[in-house]
Parts: C-alpha cells; structure tokens; sequence
C-alpha cells in the first residue's frame, strides 16, 4: 500500500498543501497554476489536510488511512469504508453526526462547506496519481511511499 | 464451521465483518426479528428531518449479505437458546443448529406504567424505523406533541420532527436534559438552544396520569397533545441468554472477547455489557460504535482468530440544529472548564490521564481527547497545556508525533 | 525619505487576478518582504528589503509574482553608473568597507566564452558514446618520471598516492558556517555517489560527515580551524588554502553570530567568537615554508593523502605555481577571479585577481617548460559554468575542474548575492534552523548528482565529437581550440589559434 509520510523534520510550515488540497477538491477542472488562481480566488479553503505550528515545530496533518479505522467503525451511516487500503466517505450517506470527528485519534475528519464531513482520499477521485499535496510539497516534507502491507 | 447471528443491526454486521476477515468459507445465518436490510437505527431521526431516506439509511450496501454469502432470515424471532443442543428455537417452530453464536437482541424502549395510557390515541416510542414511520403517519403541521423523557432518543426525536408540527413539550423527571452525556452546564446550554428553537421543556415532572388526549402531570398541569413519545430509556434483551442459563446483569455479561458465559455464545450490542476502562467495570454501552466493534472482536474471535475488546469507554457525538456536542469518558476528577456562549469546554484528569471531557459547539479533532482516554496516555508524556488550549498531535513529543505521522514506525495493528 | 533613500534595485510586481493570499511568499520570506493586509484583504509587498532571491516567486502556486528591474534611474553616463553611485552614497553614509558576496560581477572579458571546440570530419572519425567506451575517469596527483625496478627486476610501483575521479569534476570549498549543515550534507551524500570529491573549506568537518570521508577533501587555511589529526585522516586528500580568487590576498571572517552549536565545536573555537582567517599563513613566507606545512601534513597522515595548494589567479601566477610544483604537492588548485564567495570587500572582488583561463594557460605552459608538469595535476575553479567549460579548461591544461557556484545553483541558489547577510531563503548560506531545514538533502544531493551527470554526458558527447575518447587524451590538446575575437596576445597567452586558422 502507498501511504502518506510526514516528516515534521522538512516541513516548512508553507501551507502549499493545504492550498494543492483545496485546489484538488474544488471541483475545477485542469491543474496549472492559472486553474489554481481561478478556482481559489477569494475563497477562504477548507483543506482536508491541516498544518499544525507552534513555534519552529510545523507538521501536516491528514487521514492516515488506519488499519483498524475507528472511524469506519464508528460510523452510523455506513458512509465511511476503506476500499484497496483508501478511507473513502460517501457524502450522500453521511448525516454529520460528528461521530468519526469523536473516534479520530488524528482529528483528521472535518465539516465540509457544504455540511457533511470531509477527509484525504488521496486524491483518488481527483488525479488518480499522487495526491496533490504531496505533488506540491516543495520540500518532501509530504511523500506518498510503498510501504507494503495489506491492499485491502 | 455454522455461525448463526441473532439480531441484524450494527453488532450483527460487525460480527458478519468480523468472521469473514478470519473465515471466508463457513456459513453465517442471521436471524432477524425486522424485515428491513440492515439499516442503522440512529439515523431514524435524521429520517423524520429529512436528511436521509431509507435508501441511504441502509447500514450496508443492498448485496452486502451476498458478498460476505449470509443467509438471512428475515421476520423471524428466535423463542430460545438451547446451549447442550447447540441450536436455536425459531417462532415459525424451527430450529437452527449453530457451531458459534452470537446473540446481538438489541435493547426495547421501556415504557413505564401510565395510568390512562391506553385512552390516548397516537402513543410512540422511538427507536426502530417501524416506530420512526408510524410516528410520522401521525404528525400533521397543526401536532402538538409530548416527548416524555429529555435523554438522546427523546431530543433526537424532537429535532427530527419540530418542523413538521405546531409545538413540542418535553417532559422529564429530572431537572437536566441528556444527564447521560452533560453535566448541568452542557446542560443548560443546550437547553437553551433547544429553546430558541421552540422546543418546550417541563422539567422535574412526569406524566401521572393520561386522560384522551390529555396529560395530567405531576406538578397538577393539564396539557393537551396530539402525539405522545415515550423515550424515557431503554431496556436489554438479555431473557434468551438468561433463560439458557447464562450470566446477566443489566446486560448479557461478556469477556473482553466478547463472549458470554456460556459455550460457543458471543454477545455484542445493547443488549451486552462491556468491559468500560474509565471506571474499571463493565457497564452496558449502549452506542452503535461500540456495538459494531463488540461484534467484530465477537466474529473474530468466534472464527478462531484473537481480538479483545480492551478498550471500551462511554462516548458520543450528537447535535441539535447545528450545534455539536461531543463527550467522551466519565466525569471525575479535576475539571477545567472554558465557556464561551455557546462553546463549552470541560476536560477531566487526575492521576496521570484524562478521564473524560465534554465538548459543545468548537467539537473540531474531539478525537484527539477520545484517544487520550481510550489509549490511557500518561498526561506527563504529553504537553497537557497544549491539550487543554484544543486537541492537537503538537501536544506529543516529537518521537510520539514522529510514530503517529511516519506510518513505518507504527505496529500492524496499531489503531 | 532623506539623502541615504536608495531606491530599490527591483521591484515586485504582483498580478492581483492570481494573487489567492495562500500568503506562502510571506512565510517564505526570511527579509520580510511580504506582508497580507487584513484590512484590505491582499498581499503587499517592500521592495525595499528585496534581495531577489526568486524565492517566493518560484514557490507562488498561481504563479502571481514576478521581480522585475526598476525603472527608476540616476541621470547615468558611461562614466557614472548607477551601481557606482550607490556606493558612494552607501559609503557616504556609513563610512564602511562595502562587503558583496558570491563572484565578481564586472564586465571583464569570460574567455570562455571567446573559445570554441573543435569537432572531427571524415578524415578523423568521430565517436558515438552511446557505441563506444568513453573514459571520463580521471587521476590526481604527482606522476613517476621514470620507472624503477628492485633488484630482481621486477617493477616498484614509485606512484605517489592519487585522487581517482569517477568524472574530472569536484566541488570545491565551501565551509560548514559559511554554508549550512543540509547543504553539506548534500555536497558529501552526492560526491559519494558520483565518485567524486567535495571540500570542507576551513570550517573544519561535521563529526555526522566523517562517513563521506572516502570523499571528502579536507581543507587547511590560514585560522586552521577545525584541524587535528583525525580530521585530516578523515579525508581522501588535504588541501591547503592560500588563497581564494574571490578575494586574493584577503583573509576570512566569519562574525560571531554564526559560530553557534555545532558551528563552533566543528571549528573548535568559543561560541560567539569571531572566526578570523589571517589574510597569510603566518608561518608561510616562501616556498621553503610552504614545503614545510606540505611535508608536515603527509607525516601526519603517513604518506597515504594527496596534498593539494590552493592559490588564487593573481599576476605572477605561473611563477608562484612553479614553485608550489617543486614545494611537494601533489595537486596545485588555481582559483578565479568569478570564484564565488560567503562575503567579501566588494572592491577585492571587482579588482582583484585575473581570469582564470589566462592563469590556466600559462601555469600549464611554465611547468611543461620547465618540465615538473608531472609533479603535479592543475585543478581550476572560479566561473566554471557548464560541461563546455569543463572540456575547454582540460583541453587548456587541466586535469580537473572545481565547481562550487553551479552546485549551488543546483541546491536551488539564485545568485541574489546576499549570502552575508545569513538570511538565505534557499536554507544554503545561513545558520537559522528555520532556514536551513528549506534544503532537504534528499532532493539537493539528488540535484546535484543530476547536474553532474549531465555535465558527463555532454562532456562524452563533445570528446566524442573531436574523435577523443578519454579525459587522458584531451588534456592540454589546445589544437581542439580556436579563439573569437582574441587579440594577438590573448591567443598567445591562451596558446590557441584563432578560429579560422
């Protein structure tokens, strides 16, 4: 299975992730940066992966796509699975209860502007290659390893 | 191997989930008293708003049963447990043989004695989708409706229906809505917001007496109603276990691998008890995260595998119109408490751990606590200031957040 | 505004329908040049504190910034540039040495770039490198002058202890303080790969790169910091520094503020002390001396490293080579007058030194007169800027190249000349954590490894053009040569034909 690596050591605290994320999942078509400027102009993002920052310590925080979900087990809906290794949620079941906001132990599951929640899918959706922060990472603070292990 | 399932809610498709992560070849019968696909009954309120129909309030997608090759037998009531025979009794006066059992019976609505109930038209409880569709067929914009009981199902129930009806009063015995989940300033304060909606509240009182369409309460108030809902709590099914002899408490008392105290029967759900880490004793949980991960640990276990439910604790997320209310753990120790209209903070710790923690309103990375409990993180290993600002992985040492994020340091299993 | 005001030298310019306020150029920015107006609800920016270092620009996501060249200017004349005229008002003002970094700037002739290589046609075939073996793996060091046999008449191998280049190109000089920790870590972690050579310049050598040793060279200069036995055993070879092209005749000082942590303890010098090359060796006053110190640093390493000395490109450079031939080293390094360069008085970077090509060529010309040719092996450095360089300084008379200010391109370095100042948005020329965690030796070694690898490509690609198949062979063959727009003496000195002839 590929996976998200963090590594707070390269991590610049830019927020270029945040913003590749916003731009993945605006729903805008294309990937250049004028694309980006179109679909992220005068918007405040809700990024589904988040920088934490305290001083000279910064780190990204998204989905970990755990093993034993907590939060696919926790969820009442139904909306939460994990397909080849990838937490998806399907926004049509879900009602926001918050429950998989409780579970997380990563605070990786968020509201999204439209109500339901919202989380990484690693892109899949989007590009159907690397996730976009991860793309964007100028640093390799972010890297989308093989790490072997499980598919399912 | 014959594993037969008795209940078809969320332990039930844990179990089934369980088993076939271990098992793909043994048969699996469910025996469901419901006609329905598994459907998740928490959504029912979510049903009456709206927010979801019953294709979506589907627990599992429609071939689930398929896939994992279940047998299901739906409309069907298991009459008894028979542990030497290894089978179960059936209503239709069948009887199905089973290698592994696991009894997921759920918890009925207790509805307490009222003198007159029977007068009333449209009584109610909340708690299947057969109660939440017959609730409805009742409800016309002019229902005045009593929802006697101020705990979860009742609110759930009254943010489901306010918009479709004229008015709702809810009445409760005690003088604090969701005592189960808040402590008296959480309280208030969804109190109020429930309020400001336009939901009533009669507290400390209770029905004594029901008259036609009239309740005459304690307090010697006479209010007229359309509607009645009764959710003043709930009850575990726990006579098929106790009839075949096995352990029951206030629940069907179960090992940390979920199984009971009898041979070959497992037990999950409402109707069990598990074993609760934040006071050392087992209680019943009675929240579908917890039953579908009892069920689980129950299936692999009951296929030969090794899984232990060692880390059950209280906990819920809920929300009324909006606003988020999400708790975890037990309510002891030193509090600190930050309150800001409508965000409320409360965190409880002593001895090295968080013991539990209310949150209302700002609910965001709530998790982050749940884990601190659930994993009994030492609070010295942590920047608990930190902590205490918001959740927040900052708040670990740097090799702990380098564990968390650099997934190659982490065990197989680690959650 | 007074009579110090300045105008700034560039100006950002900002496309307003691109700008999202993702706000990365302001967190980018060590000189605090952008700033997000909450009020206003948009990025502005000071040109004022601008350096020009590309770094928000490159790392804008909508690509919504440029730096352009202002277009305010002083009433110029030939004469009166308004470079110079800054200086004096900078001068005026603050009665200082005006410091610079990085190479000399000034529109002195790049020979280089006057000359051109030779290709073969029908009557000498060319080579394909992609067919036919092509050797790029180079030696240094002193060669025997003749071959000696014991008494049974069986061959002594008399061959001096010699550098082996996988490609004749190394990275020179560059000390841990001057430049950061991650950047050396990438200059060692790529010299190991590629089979080259890296230099600790004289900030002594991180106790973490004693593991690149194999490719290490370790420098001895003037403030002989961070020496001692084990440092000089922990490369492949020693370098003695006299002098640097950037600034010849000038010594180092490295400000207190920098000799920090590991900094100091790698240097072996108290913590906020300044680190003060001497401009001399102060026990070096002629060859004999030189000879000393060469033959100290062998004993100490018992005979097994190559010693090379390092002089800047000065006037009487073929003479002071000359000498350094016959002193007992190995390797002789010339050193430009475009080397690059941590900090520098601006007036000794822009007046002093020559053209390393005019060096080259006549240090190479002095000792094959003299017939010590094979004493030594000539590495040159200071400007070379491509593979073309590479093979027109070997076909001079080099048997390798130094290259410092193109690896630290490659490490994402913009030229923006502001090294001194120790607030390198590229994480390279500074000691601020913050900083310096911005290069990530991962992708700098990796860059690195690229640039050189392409640089041998292109050099097999033009020796296979002149029908040369190995380094060996083009080696002084300044007949694969030819000048453009060189006078007679230029020519003569370079000892090229001009094109045409």
């Amino acid at each position: 299975m590929k996976r998200i690596i963090v590594n707070e050591k390269w991590c610049l605290g830019c927020r270029l992730c945040e913003y590749n994320c916003a731009f993945a999942n605006s729903g805008s078509i294309g990937t250049t940066p004028l694309d980006m400027a179109k679909a992220l102009k005068d918007i405040v993002i809700n990024p589904r992966i988040k920088i934490e920052e305290k001083d000279d310590i910064c780190f990204a925080v998204s989905c970990r796509h755990c093993k034993e979900p907590l939060c696919v087990k926790s969820c009442i809906t139904g909306a939460l699975t994990r397909v080849d290794g990838v937490i998806r949620i399907n926004k049509e079941k879900c009602v926001e209860c918050h429950t998989c906001v409780l579970v997380c132990p990563y605070g990786a599951i968020m509201p999204s502007d439209e109500g339901v929640m919202q989380k990484c899918e690693l892109c899949v959706q989007n590009t159907g290659g690397e996730p976009f922060c991860v793309k964007g990472c100028p640093n390799k603070a972010i890297e989308f390893k093989e790490l072997g292990g499980d598919s399912v | 191997m014959k594993y037969v399932i008795i209940g078809n809610s969320a332990a039930a498709i844990g179990c089934i989930e369980g088993i076939r992560s271990v098992d793909s070849q043994g048969s699996i019968t469910v025996i469901s008293k419901e006609t329905q696909h598994t459907y998740s009954r928490p959504l029912i309120s979510y049903l009456l708003l709206g927010k979801t129909d019953s294709e979506r309030m589907k627990y599992r997608s429609d071939n689930f049963y398929e896939e994992n090759n279940c047998t299901v037998m739906f409309g069907t009531e298991v009459t008894k447990i028979s542990p030497d025979k290894k089978e179960v009794l059936l209503d239709n006066g069948k009887s199905v043989k089973y290698d592994k059992l696991l009894v997921a019976t759920g918890s009925n609505p207790f509805v307490p004695p009222i003198e007159g109930v029977s007068t009333a038209k449209s009584v109610h409880t909340f708690m299947s989708l057969d109660d939440a569709l017959a609730l409805e067929k009742d409800l016309t914009p002019d229902s005045r409706v009593i929802i006697l009981g101020g705990g979860l199902i009742g609110l759930k129930c009254a943010e489901g229906i306010l918009k479709s009806v004229k008015k709702i009063t809810v009445i409760d015995m005690a003088d604090r809505i969701l005592p189960s989940i808040l402590d008296s300033e959480g309280s208030s304060i969804i109190q109020k917001h429930l309020e400001s909606k336009g939901i009533e509240f009669l507290l400390g009182n209770s029905i004594s007496k029901v008259d036609g369409q009239r309740a005459i309460l304690k307090s010697g108030d006479i209010i007229e109603f359309d509607s009645l809902v009764i959710a003043v709590g709930v009850r575990a099914n726990t006579a098929l276990v106790a009839e075949a002899g096995g352990t029951v408490n206030r629940g069907i008392y179960t090992d940390l691998s979920c199984k009971t105290s009898l041979h070959d029967i497992y037990s999950a759900g409402d109707c069990s008890e598990s074993y609760d880490i934040t006071i050392g004793q087992p209680r019943v949980l009675a929240l579908l995260p917890n039953a579908y991960m009892q069920g689980e640990v129950a299936g692999v276990n009951m296929a030969g595998g090794d899984m232990l439910y060692d880390h059950a604790i209280p906990m819920n997320a809920i929300g009324f119109f909006g606003l988020h209310v999400i708790s975890a753990g037990s309510y002891e120790g030193e509090c600190y408490t930050v309150a800001e209209g409508n965000n409320y903070k409360k965190l409880f710790y002593n001895d090295n751990n968080l013991f539990g923690y209310i949150l209302i309103g700002e609910v965001a990375r709530a998790g982050i606590y749940t884990a601190l409990i659930r994993e009994k993180t030492p609070l010295d290993s942590i920047d608990f200031e930190l902590i205490k600002d918001k959740p927040q992985l900052m708040a670990f040492t740097k090799k702990d957040r380098a564990a968390l994020l650099i997934k190659e340091a982490l065990p197989d299993n680690w959650q | 505004m007074s009579i110090d005001f300045i105008y700034p030298e560039y100006e950002i310019a900002r496309n307003k329908d691109r700008c999202i306020n993702c706000r990365v150029c302001e967190k980018q920015c060590a000189n605090e040049v952008h700033k997000y107006h909450a009020d206003l609800k948009m990025m502005q920016a000071d040109d004022l504190k601008c350096v020009n270092c590309q770094r928000c620009v490159s790392l804008c996501p909508t690509r919504a910034l440029k730096i352009v060249k202002t277009d305010n200017t002083y009433k110029e004349n030939a004469h009166w540039k308004g470079r110079t005229m800054s200086e004096i008002y900078l001068q005026a003002g603050s009665g200082g040495v005006l410091l610079s970094s990085m190479g000399n700037p000034v529109d002195y002739p790049i020979y280089w770039d006057k000359i051109l290589i030779n290709a073969s046609q029908v009557t000498n075939p060319s080579i394909d490198p992609l067919r036919e073996p092509m050797e790029t793996r180079t030696f240094l060091g002193q060669r025997p002058n003749k071959i000696e046999r014991d008494k049974d008449g069986n061959i002594v191998n008399n061959m001096a202890p010699q550098l082996e280049l996988s490609t004749p190109i190394m990275f020179s000089a560059m000390s841990y303080g001057s430049i950061s920790y991650n950047a050396h870590e990438s200059l060692a972690r790529a010299a190991t790969e590629l089979g080259i050579y890296y230099n600790t310049g004289e900030g002594g050598l991180h106790e973490d790169f004693y593991k690149y040793g194999a490719n290490t060279i370790v420098q001895v200069a003037s403030g002989r910091f961070g020496v001692h036995k084990d440092y000089l055993n922990a490369g492949a070879a020693v370098e003695i520094k006299m002098g640097q092209g950037a600034k010849p005749g000038i010594g180092g000082h490295l400000p207190g503020a920098k000799i920090v942590g590991d900094v100091s303890r790698t240097r072996m010098i108290p913590e906020g002390s300044d680190a003060i090359s001497p401009a001399p060796h102060h026990d070096i006053y002629s060859i004999e001396d030189l000879h000393q110190l060469v033959m100290s640093l062998k004993e100490a390493t018992n005979y097994t490293k190559p010693v090379i000395v390092k002089i800047a490109a000065v006037h009487n450079v073929a003479a002071i080579a000359s000498g350094i031939a016959r002193s007992g080293a190995d390797i002789i390094s010339l050193d430009g007058f475009r080397g690059g360069t941590g900090a520098a008085p601006t007036r000794i970077r822009d007046n002093v030194g020559i053209p390393i090509e005019l060096a080259l060529a006549s240090v190479d010309k002095r000792l094959r007169d003299e017939g010590i040719r094979n004493n030594v092996s000539l590495v040159v450095g200071g400007s070379v800027r491509s593979s073309a360089d590479v093979v027109k300084a070997i076909a001079l008379g080099a048997d390798a190249v130094y290259v410092a200010t193109s690896a630290l391109l490659a490490l994402g370095c913009h030229l923006c000349r502001s090294c001194h100042g120790g607030k390198c948005n590229w994480g390279i020329a500074t000691q601020r954590a913050d900083l310096v965690k911005r290069l990530n030796p991962e992708i700098g070694y990796k860059r690195l490894v690229n640039l050189v690898e392409a640089w041998t490509h292109e050099i097999k690609e033009m020796m296979g053009g002149m029908g040369i198949n190995s380094i060996e062979a083009l080696k002084g063959n300044r007949l694969m040569l030819r000048g453009v727009g060189l006078n007679e003496k230029e020519l003569e000195i370079l000892g090229i034909y001009h094109a045409g002839q």
